[in-house]
């Protein structure tokens, strides 16, 4: 997934830049994972496979020790011994276990900014975590050496979810942030941690690619605060050839979020022409407008080489200018620029008076301008979590 | 389709010019050996497929002299040789370090038989092999069809993926993008693929071709599409393609349906083994030979059930160039 990336698709000089910034002191760890109050793990633990494994939800049994996976739209079924496209789900006996409960192979400690939320909580903290494992395999992926390898192939930790609660509270996180690889294929671990994380008086928050079907997604809506969905693009084309997925089930997913009612923003990740045209653009906002409403924020990301797409150079700032003009001009109230840090486009902009509500720079908070959900200027509601 | 051939960079194709050059002189330095293809005198793939009934004794279990016999005839049919010897010793040379790769996902019912196994070693070490390693996916699959792991010593030793790991750098071709197993591309000095005939659920059939998954570190990427074009991409990845030299295909029992897991209901006593030096020609004739069998049992065909392998075919494109499947290139020879 491309959230995590916020540290490899920040360019070293607009790194430096941003860092030496009197503001950005504050949050520059971050980038680097903030200090800790305490190590985040001792040491990593000698690996018990059995303590990862629990029967996984939302599967059907089939003949033959044969199962049908209904997590995502890719319905694997899958022959005694084997696992899911997503490689962190296997058949044992005809019944389907998750081997990643509990099983975090990266956390750190960063800004809701980078993930990015921008109309949740801003200048929060978030404890942020991954197990192994993805159920596409976008070839632009910024994390693939976690999302794109069995569990077995990374080092892991064990940390059930009164653990994790307990290390959020512990570094002063008020955010769970369920993020990096794809938290669909570990949902059942999520939908556990959320849990006590509730109980604990934190939010929770989710950083996916949106590949899922209604009913999990549903279960996951009820139980965390946010989710962001990286929409990759808005074709299924590219969907078909970068991504190893498809659009349409990502687009409602979209929808039935919606109506779920919770927090939801939305990234699309510019990749040099493969989804960077004006007609996708057009297609895309006016999409979101008519389906979503005006005040879903759309991040317009800048892509960085990685994995599979060393050969593209980085997005122009200008394409994401003019995706950004073009979705503008469609209606959409809430249109960033991310992943070049110091822009203006990073900034929340009251749609009514047009006067910055939220200043940004980098993923440091410079400023806030609202006053109980509303734009302090002219006391029009800006759509978010804000407190 | 996009590929990263399609959009490389003048570093990569520059990257890929020295490459060219290595393997061009890895051949020179390796002369003697067995190409991987063209295989023939008459320019054709030969493939044999040797069949006797004595490899079973009246108990049905398996007679280790009748399948060594067997190996033998179907070698020296392979490499038109008079002798099994004289024919090992055109895929093998003494001091290597040789890597048999089984396959074992079917579990004790319906693996390479550790019986061949053994018999192929026995030839090796006559050949001069002293460093044997029979390797696939991981210790838990080799232990759950017969094999004892021995991770170290020298002579023969046996382990999975999981005991080496895999390569930090990205092996790609075409759709493919995969860390290769450090057993195939730091201990072994050539491969011998020993697949299984059988079935496969999604991908139609898994012999010489997709037993190569096992060398991976992400084969559940790549079963869409009935595993086309990843089974032959990941086949040309440069560090197997590289290696693999022989195949030879258990096909002591076939499993014409339910695979690739276990399932003796759908399996036949065929008896053989099929050798060959091109996989793809190899995996033709599997095909085939799975296919009349679905029909002579009354079950639909591969491409009634939108799972023909079409992947074969892809391996033989001029992309890829792992072998042939066109029956007028493919030399059947059946003894």
């Amino acid at each position: 997934m491309g959230n995590g990336g916020g540290l490899n698709s920040v360019n070293r000089r607009a790194f430096l830049k941003a860092a030496s910034l009197p503001c950005f002191a504050a949050c520059s760890g971050a980038l680097m994972g903030l200090p800790l109050a305490a190590p985040l793990f001792a040491a990593p633990a000698p690996e018990n496979d059995d303590q990862f494994v629990r029967e996984a939800k939302f599967y059907e049994k089939l003949p033959y020790k044969k199962i049908k996976c209904k997590l995502c739209p890719r319905e694997c079924v899958i022959d005694d011994q084997e696992r899911g496209y997503c490689g962190v789900r296997e058949n044992r006996g005809g019944t389907y276990y998750t081997l990643v409960h509990s099983r975090v192979v990266t956390a750190h400690i960063d800004p809701i900014e980078k993930k990015p939320f921008f109309h949740f909580l801003p200048g929060a903290v978030a404890f942020s975590l991954a197990t192994a494992g993805c159920n596409v395999n976008c070839k632009m992926c910024q994390n693939w050496e976690i999302s794109q390898v069995r569990p077995e192939q990374v080092r892991s930790n064990y940390v059930p979810p009164e653990k994790l609660t307990g290390l959020a509270q512990q570094n002063s996180c008020r955010v769970i942030a369920y993020t990096y690889s794809e938290p669909v294929v570990f949902l059942e671990y999520v939908l556990d941690c959320a849990q006590a994380a509730r109980a604990a008086g934190l939010r929770s928050v989710v950083v996916s690619g949106g590949y899922v079907q209604a009913e999990p997604l549903k279960k996951l809506a009820a139980q965390v605060d946010a989710i962001k969905i990286d929409l990759k693009a808005y074709s299924e084309k590219f969907y078909k050839e970068v991504v190893n997925g498809q659009l349409k089930p990502v687009l409602e997913a979209l929808v039935t979020l919606r109506k779920t009612g919770v927090w939801n923003e939305i990234v699309y990740l510019v990749v040099p022409t493969l989804n960077d045209s004006d007609s996708e653009f057009q297609g895309l906002a006016r999409w979101v407008k008519s389906e979503l409403g005006p005040d879903v924020p759309l991040h317009f990301s800048q892509f960085h080489p990685e994995y599979l797409l060393k050969n593209l150079p980085p997005t122009p700032v200008e394409t994401l200018e003019r995706a950004k003009a073009i979705a503008d001009a469609e209606g959409l109230h809430y249109v960033y620029i991310g992943n070049v840090p110091g822009h203006p486009a990073e900034s929340t902009y009251c749609p009514h008076c047009r006067k910055k509500v939220v200043d940004r720079t980098g993923y440091t908070i410079a400023g806030i301008h609202l006053h109980h959900g509303k734009c302090q200027f002219c006391q029009t509601p800006i759509p978010g979590v804000w407190s | 389709m996009l590929t990263k051939n399609r959009l490389r960079t003048r570093r990569s194709f520059l990257k890929q010019g020295f490459s060219l050059g290595g393997a061009l002189w890895a051949l020179k330095v390796g002369g003697g050996m067995a190409a991987p293809w063209p295989a023939t005198e008459s320019n054709r793939s030969r493939v044999v497929i040797a069949r006797d009934g004595k490899i079973r004794t009246a108990g049905s279990s398996l007679d280790s002299a009748e399948l060594a016999k067997l190996l033998d005839r179907a070698m020296q049919a392979a490499f038109n040789c008079d002798s099994p010897l004289e024919a090992w010793k055109k895929v093998v040379r003494p001091g290597e370090v040789v890597g048999l790769k089984v396959n074992c996902l079917g579990g004790r019912g319906n693996a390479t038989h550790p019986e061949l196994v053994e018999a192929i070693s026995e030839r090796l070490r006559q050949a001069g092999i002293t460093e044997i390693v029979v390797w696939d996916r991981q210790n838990a699959d080799l232990e759950r069809a017969r094999y004892k792991i021995v991770e170290r010593g020298s002579g023969l030793r046996c382990f999975g993926n999981d005991t080496l790991g895999f390569e930090e750098n990205l092996s790609t071709f075409g759709q493919a993008g995969s860390r290769v197993c450090r057993t195939l591309t730091q201990v072994c000095d050539a491969v011998i693929n020993l697949p299984v005939l059988k079935d496969h659920g999604i991908a139609g059939v898994t012999m010489a071709l997709k037993s190569m998954f096992g060398a991976i570190h992400n084969p559940n990427k790549y079963h869409s599409n009935a595993g086309d074009p990843y089974v032959a991409d990941v086949f040309a990845l440069p560090p197997v393609r590289q290696k693999v030299r022989l195949h030879i295909c258990d096909a002591i029992n076939g499993q014409y349906e339910g695979g690739p897991s276990y399932m003796p209901q759908w399996m036949w006593p065929f008896n053989g083994l099929l050798v060959a030096r091109d996989p793809v020609a190899l995996d033709y004739v599997g095909w085939k030979i799975l296919e009349k069998k679905r029909s002579e049992m009354g079950a639909k065909s591969f491409a009634e059930l939108h799972r023909e392998p079409h992947y074969i075919l892809t391996a033989a494109d001029p992309e890829h160039r792992l072998g042939t499947c066109d029956p007028k290139h493919i030399e059947q020879v059946e003894i």
